[in-house]
């Protein structure tokens, strides 16, 4: 029994290092869609401290827009700019009928809401596109397809699919420009100091409502970013909310505020999800992908609460 | 005018601290009770029992649960679901390994694990709170609805996966399994809520109904003035998760009959959280509404559009439930975020002043 949890992984990654390789790989891709769903969870935090669990919904929500368009008749790229559209009215409309009304309420409220979202757009997502499964148009769309497998000497083949090197260079372009975005522009100033204190920011005449709507807007185009990249690997379905779920054990583990928290938690939750369910998996029935996360998470709340990147916070009395 | 205590004179402190001092909610819950528990027997019909009555009673005990735990303790939990789910395999278990001990007692006993499980998961409660605690009673939905799937000893190596309740008697009457009448199990149920329900109206004016109180409306505060957070929290998430986890063994014993895992995953955790909120966060009446509420709604939308003409696909009720339910969670959470226990609560006080409106 001790053999088979403190060696026996241990030497099959030896053994085989073109699966381990390849598990790696795998744990990577994972980890780089799991931050980019938390990127969006961490754009709205930091402008307005407001938990979205709305997020993975919103990653499939943009997905299946973006198909349905398309089935519709309209062509790829024309779809895709109608998205970004169909995301900007979302953000507005969320911000005017959500968010506005509930300006300074705790964050359980808050969050709460984002939940009603959630049912809201499950609900309408499936109203008027259909709740079936539906493959997404990346060939259209003009991204990579089909694989490379780079040889390990003798021993194997590692395969890597194009959409995934796609995926994890979007991604890294992506929370560049959201970096430069928060650190050096003038709307970005804005958005930390709302994060910080509504009432404060208010008073030195920053507009709230302007804020939101485009961090939302923000939060919309990574998740019709996210939903391209993920429905890419597998069809756009709703069953990608519950992957969504992933986001917050990352979120957790990279701390609420931190955009490069966002990458490096998902990195981590990606490899260690992976690497636990092929190697430690088998020990206790497999399938143990559906918790790990969370418990790595858990753990590792008990000894850093804020997270690895996250703001402490001190309560005084 | 309608609704009015003059005249009503308390003589003694315990009169005054009565669970309901005024003598017209007496009367209203004692017509409450009698429609409970003569009325509805001898009318209903047994689909009206089945599909209507016993799941509403039991998503209300649930809602109870939860409401201690959120409502009253200021906890988020998301983990609801699995709690339910614990008790039930539990009840599930004890039976199987005691079959001659009465159901009843062992749905009340399973409970105790589901308490038991509750407190394990609520243990991050001291040094985490708020969302960072939502992730982790997520934890505890994902681990146990994998448990409910990977552990074969918990539903007896049956091929299916799934639980099957046997044939259980209590006095002679069959009160458990396919053939127990609707009656009959509608009355189980409606006993075990009612006395729960009563209970945690007690608990709830207590000391340790207070000192939740206390630790959801300012901790710190809380803290100083002598309360133990951690034992305070802890014995919620037991009390709450112990609740969940009869409602979860009645739901399977004397409403569905079977349950797989699936039954008990996260879509039901939220369910019971959204009965609590639009039903009124810490409000014991609340959750009874909330509960019918989000259960009756897909039903009434079922029916009434094509009692009037009106056909619905019943793919489209589902998109429509979804929808309306996330709005009016919206809704209430902006303009009564204290849900229709508040509205109720409204509605008296306009009674009481009528036909003045101040």
């Amino acid at each position: 029994m001790l053999y088979d949890i403190f060696i026996d992984p241990f030497v099959q990654m030896v053994e085989m290092p073109d699966f381990f390789l390849q598990v790696l790989w795998e744990g990577f891709v994972a980890g780089i869609l799991y931050a980019l769903i938390a990127l969006g969870f961490v754009l709205i935090f930091k402008a307005s401290g407001v938990f979205n669990f709305a997020q993975g919904i919103m990653v499939v929500f943009a997905g299946l827009t973006l198909v349905g368009l398309h089935e519709n008749g309209v062509p790829a790229f024309l779809a895709l700019i109608l998205t970004i559209g169909v995301m900007g009215v979302l953000a507005y409309g969320i911000e005017r009928v959500v968010m506005r009304p509930l300006v300074n309420q705790p964050d359980i409220i808050l969050l709460m809401a984002t939940i009603g979202l959630t049912y809201f757009l499950i609900g309408f997502g499936e109203f008027v596109f259909g709740g079936e499964p539906k493959r997404m148009i990346a060939e259209e769309l003009g991204l990579p397809t089909g694989s490379t497998a780079f040889e390990m000497g003798e021993r194997g083949l590692v395969i890597l699919q194009h959409i995934d090197i796609a995926a994890a260079v979007i991604a890294i372009i992506m929370v560049t420009a959201l970096g430069i975005f928060f650190n050096k522009t003038r709307i970005g100033r804005a958005l930390r100091a709302v994060a910080d204190d509504h009432q404060a920011a208010l008073s030195v005449g920053i507009s709230l409502n302007q804020i939101w709507a485009i961090v939302w807007f923000a939060a919309g185009l990574v998740a019709l970013a996210t939903g391209i990249m993920w429905g890419a690997r597998s069809d756009v379905s709703f069953a990608l909310e519950i992957v969504a779920f992933k986001a917050l054990p990352v979120l957790i583990l990279g701390g609420f505020t931190s955009i490069p928290g966002a990458i490096i938690g998902g990195l981590i939750i990606g490899f260690g999800e992976k690497i636990g369910e092929i190697y430690w998996g088998g020990l206790v029935g497999g399938g143990i992908e559906s918790w790990l996360a969370y418990i790595i998470a858990l753990i590792f709340l008990l000894f850093r609460p804020q997270g690895l990147f996250g703001e402490k916070i001190i309560e005084r009395v | 005018m309608f609704y009015r205590e003059a005249g009503q004179f308390k003589t003694s402190y315990e009169a005054d601290q009565s669970l309901f001092p005024i003598r017209q909610d007496r009367i209203g819950l004692a017509v409450i009770l009698l429609v409970a528990f003569i009325v509805i027997p001898l009318t209903a019909n047994d689909f009206f029992l089945t599909s209507i009555m016993i799941p509403f009673l039991v998503f209300s005990l649930a809602a109870i649960g939860l409401n201690v735990l959120t409502g009253f303790a200021g906890q988020l939990s998301l983990g609801s679901g699995a709690f339910m789910g614990v008790g039930a395999y539990a009840a599930y278990k004890l039976t199987s390994i005691f079959p001659d001990v009465n159901v009843i007692f062992l749905v009340l006993v399973s409970g105790v694990f589901s308490a038991g499980v509750g407190a394990i998961f609520g243990l991050p409660s001291l040094r985490i709170k708020g969302l960072y605690l939502a992730v982790t009673t997520l934890a505890a939905q994902f681990f146990l609805e994998w448990c409910f799937i990977r552990i074969p000893w918990l539903y007896n190596y049956n091929a299916s996966g799934a639980i099957e309740i046997p044939k259980r008697e209590m006095f002679g009457v069959t009160i458990s399994g396919a053939e127990a009448t609707p009656i009959a199990r509608y009355f189980v149920v409606l006993v075990i809520t009612v006395l729960i329900a009563g209970l945690i109206a007690n608990v709830m004016r207590g000391r340790i109904g207070r000192s939740w109180m206390m630790i959801r409306d300012m901790d710190i505060a809380a803290e100083l003035m002598g309360i133990r957070p951690l034992q305070t929290k802890l014995l919620a998430f037991a009390v709450s998760s112990y609740i969940c986890g009869v409602a979860g063994a009645m739901m399977v014993f004397f409403w569905l009959n079977a349950a797989e895992p699936s039954s008990y995953s996260i879509t039901l955790s939220f369910q019971i959280l959204f009965m609590v909120i639009l039903g009124g966060l810490g409000s014991i009446a609340g959750s009874f509404m909330g509960a019918a509420f989000i259960w009756i709604l897909p039903v009434f939308l079922k029916f009434v559009p094509g009692a009037i003409g009106i056909e619905i696909g019943a793919e489209t009720v589902e998109h429509l439930t979804f929808m309306i339910v996330g709005a009016l969670i919206i809704f209430f959470l902006i303009v009564e975020p204290h849900g229709f226990a508040r509205l109720w609560q409204i509605g008296k006080q306009k009674l009481r002043v009528w036909p003045f409106p101040y």
